[in-house]
């Protein structure tokens, strides 16, 4: 992975002591909380409900065990003992002081880590496929333009001041796993005909108030061209953006506004002028060198058979346990969904456990999924039962990847100071509800997703089920979205109707599933059925108590 | 309004005048509106001429325009509002500006870096402004990533240059 | 024009910590149970206009009213967000100011 060299090193730290003199302005009164807000979210600090919380980057979902250390480290120094793993591969601390946050931000650079651009209206962390650099499916790892693009968005003076935040995600397989189509400018890597690997570019895709699946930008740019067309793309967003109206200001807003054919021909112009100037070509000996930083491991030869093992470990494996490019190896997924915890939260405990089992069994990073749970990429096959038997002693091995009960819930009412509803207990009770293994295999792949509000930080518009928190008239009630999808398949999920109240909703849900299972074909997923079937089957089932209810 | 120039307090050599004024004799500034309406007589006049742009005012409206002005004010009506960090830019690469560009309006004492990056070269600041903060927000960050319009090397060619 | 709610309570959170207080007399209190309760408009607005003196201090920031109502005799937040914040996360009652001694169970069962 990326380690600093002086430069980084230099930035980070000037960058913490700036904050720090920000705090002290702010605590004494030099700056108002209207002046100081934009620079605390520059630095991903939010005022919560009961305390500030801090969002820490975590670049393109990958950390190493010394920084997975740090983490414990502050969620037992400043925090109460754990952390949360967002839909965008970050870490949040949700009880943290303001004036502790100085200090904290000394020690994640310690580690090479940082909070810088984490929220704001600016470029924010760039996501990858959480199985980068071990599946055999990518054209090539993301994460190298991932890094170089990090760099080029870092402090971007032109761009720090966006109408809204800006989300990027890089793709190189042609099964997408960084739900890439939803952000505001995918990229993905891919090959022309000539053989040349270059980037696809779209524009325009975002979740919120407004849903929208990003448009083709254009169709490849070179690889030495690629800083310039990110850079004419936010150009055009930043001149041409409303600014009137903070419900219609993302870029899908500005493309959709003035039309795909628009947008290319405004962004090609500035793109001939960027590339004329020459100041943002990328040289093949910058991709090279940055490229070296990620380069795989040293994979032994080892022995190809996966090994057998207890009731629990085969489970673990069905849906765990994916396959890694190099013989001998796999990819493990570590689930953050334990039956009735919080999604995606993960304990000091746990943390520091996880550490030492990397070091242990010398696995250099872990990742972070934007489905909230974690990922060892390069583990040895004949290490998986004791990496298994590891996991299941500190609850992290629930065998539950990809299957019902692996949900995505936002922090919601519970947390988040801009929730209309809760969210983590509607995920606890709908997995409680599909406990049972059998049961949740004979479903299958079922992708549900929660957002406490419509800022969709639960990614409810690509859920297969989405559930939606709003209030109605101070009550908390949920609205079911059905046939979303993050995959290369990308749809917006379409609202089934009235919402269910909290204690209605699960039973909404089961009878949703039910539904799927009783009108399924032979090897359909619950969204290959919706699809085929559309919403009313599933609309009609879903509101059946309230129709007996009525009569 | 103190305006800061050259790293120093300077007086303002300019009047900025409002729509419905007379014009001074010397050197004035108005706003687009008022240049579009007066534009012949603004340009015959044989003194310096200023624009001030509000942030949804594309430079490029000046037309050829651009190179008779002596400096473009870009004002900033919230510091939300980054459109003039493009602008300024713009006005610097595209248009190959020469003259002074000035900020004006709300913008915080931490946008001044990234405004002198993109171009700015002149800001108006509130009164009690202390020069020593103008100087601090200019070297809080030293090294920066990508290239502006201030031409200053990026921490890429700093990796570069060979280093005793 | 919405009717002014019959009793409202001020809060307010810490600007050092974040944390949730509550108007008690001129100051802030950590527990909702010792805020105090206004029944009429007047009342309320003087408080939150003397709560703007600790905004400018830098003591809290966003101070605001939100409405109460009395129930058996104790006086409870309307909204779920304000019981929420008074209490801690519904999701692990073992954190925030729901976890103290002092402070008597609270249901938000869902």
């Amino acid at each position: 992975m990326y380690r600093y060299d002086e430069f980084d090193a230099k930035f980070v730290k000037e960058r913490v002591a700036q904050f720090r003199d920000q705090v002290e302005r702010r605590l004494a009164g030099e700056l108002t909380e209207d002046e100081f807000k934009p620079l605390r979210l520059m630095n991903g600090l939010y005022l919560q409900l009961h305390a500030y919380m801090l969002r820490i980057a975590v670049p393109y979902g990958t950390l190493n065990s010394r920084q997975m250390r740090m983490l414990a480290h502050i969620a037992r120094k400043y925090d109460k003992g754990y952390g949360h793993f967002t839909t965008r591969t970050n870490m949040q601390f949700h009880w943290i002081k303001l004036v502790d946050v100085p200090d904290i931000l000394e020690d994640l650079a310690s580690v090479e880590m940082h909070c810088i651009q984490t929220s704001g209206n600016c470029i924010r962390n760039v996501t990858a496929d959480h199985f980068a650099g071990a599946t055999d499916e990518e054209i090539e790892d993301p994460r190298p333009l991932c890094e170089i693009i990090r760099q080029w968005s870092s402090l971007h003076p032109e761009f720090v001041f966006l109408a809204r935040k800006f989300k990027i995600a890089v793709g190189a397989t042609p099964h997408d796993r960084a739900a890439l189509l939803w952000h505001d400018m995918p990229v993905e890597i891919v090959k022309n005909e000539a053989g040349e690997v270059g980037y696809r570019v779209y524009a325009g895709g975002g979740m919120g108030r407004t849903p929208y699946i990003a448009l083709l930008m254009k169709d490849f740019v070179k690889r030495e061209d690629i800083l310039a067309y990110l850079e004419a793309v936010l150009r055009v967003y930043n001149q041409d953006s409303r600014r009137d109206n903070i419900h219609k200001q993302r870029i899908k807003i500005l493309v959709n506004a003035i039309g795909q054919e628009e947008m290319q021909r405004r962004v090609e112009r500035e793109f001939e002028e960027i590339k004329a100037s020459g100041s943002l070509q990328l040289p093949q000996e910058e991709l090279d060198r940055i490229r070296a930083y990620f380069a795989p491991p040293k994979f032994e030869t080892l022995d190809d058979k996966m090994p057998v093992g207890s009731y629990d470990f085969e489970n673990w494996k069905k849906t765990n346990v994916h396959k890694h490019r190099a013989p001998g190896y796999a990819i493990a997924t570590i689930s953050l969904k334990a039956i009735g915890q919080t999604p995606g939260d993960i304990s000091h405990v746990q943390m520091d456990a996880l550490a030492d089992l990397m070091d242990q069994f010398g696995i250099d990073e872990i990742r972070v999924s934007h489905e909230q749970n974690l990922v060892l990429p390069h583990a040895r096959k004949r290490d998986l039962p004791a990496i298994f038997a590891r996991l299941q002693k500190l609850d992290l091995a629930t065998p539950n990847s990809g299957l019902i009960t692996d949900i995505i819930a936002c922090p919601g009412l519970d947390y988040c100071d801009l929730a209309n509803a809760r969210s983590i207990p509607i995920a606890k009770d709908i997995a409680k509800r599909f406990e049972n293994l059998d049961r949740q295999h004979d479903i299958g792949e079922l992708k549900i997703k929660i957002s406490g509000c419509i800022n969709a930080c639960g990614h409810h518009h690509a859920g297969h089920i989405g559930i939606l928190g709003v209030d109605k008239k101070g009550v908390e009630y949920y609205q079911i979205l059905l046939g979303g999808s993050g995959a290369e398949d990308a749809s917006v999920g379409n609202i089934m109707g009235p919402g269910f109240s909290a204690h209605d909703i699960g039973p909404a849900v089961e009878r949703v599933v039910d539904t799927y299972v009783k009108l399924r074909q032979s090897g359909e997923r619950f969204l290959d059925t919706y699809r085929r079937v559309g919403m009313e089957p599933f609309k009609n089932m879903a509101y059946l108590e309230q129709m007996y209810a009525a009569h | 309004m103190p305006l800061i120039k050259d790293g120093a307090f300077v007086q303002d050599a300019f009047v900025t005048v409002a729509d419905d004024a007379a014009l001074p004799d010397g050197a004035a500034i108005v706003s687009l509106a008022r240049f579009q309406k007066d534009r012949e007589a603004l340009l015959a006049r044989n003194a310096p001429l200023g624009i001030q742009l509000k942030a949804p005012e594309n430079p490029e409206l000046l037309g050829e325009d651009v190179q008779r002005f002596s400096v473009i004010v870009l004002e900033f009506p919230v510091f939300r509002d980054g459109r003039a960090f493009s602008w300024a830019r713009m006005l610097r690469e595209r248009l190959k500006f020469t003259g002074e560009i000035r900020g004006t309006g709300h913008f915080l004492y931490d946008q001044i870096a990234y405004m002198k990056r993109v171009g700015f070269d002149a800001w108006n600041v509130a009164e009690g402004f202390r020069l020593e903060q103008f100087h601090r927000a200019l070297t809080e960050i030293t090294n920066v990533y990508q290239p502006s319009a201030d031409g200053k090397k990026t921490i890429r060619e700093l990796r570069a240059t060979p280093r005793p | 024009m919405a009717a002014t709610p019959a009793l409202q309570v001020l809060t307010a959170n810490r600007l050092r910590d974040g944390a949730v207080v509550y108007w008690q007399a001129g100051v802030w209190a950590d527990e909702f149970k010792d805020a105090d309760v206004f029944n009429d408009k007047a009342a309320a607005d003087a408080a939150l206009a003397a709560a703007m003196v600790f905004v400018k201090d830098r003591v809290v920031v966003n101070p605001y009213l939100f409405a109460v109502r009395e129930e058996a005799g104790q006086i409870r937040a309307i909204e779920q967000r304000e019981i929420i914040r008074g209490a801690g996360p519904s999701v692990r009652r073992d954190l925030g100011k729901q976890a103290k001694p002092s402070m008597e169970a609270f249901d938000v069962s869902i």
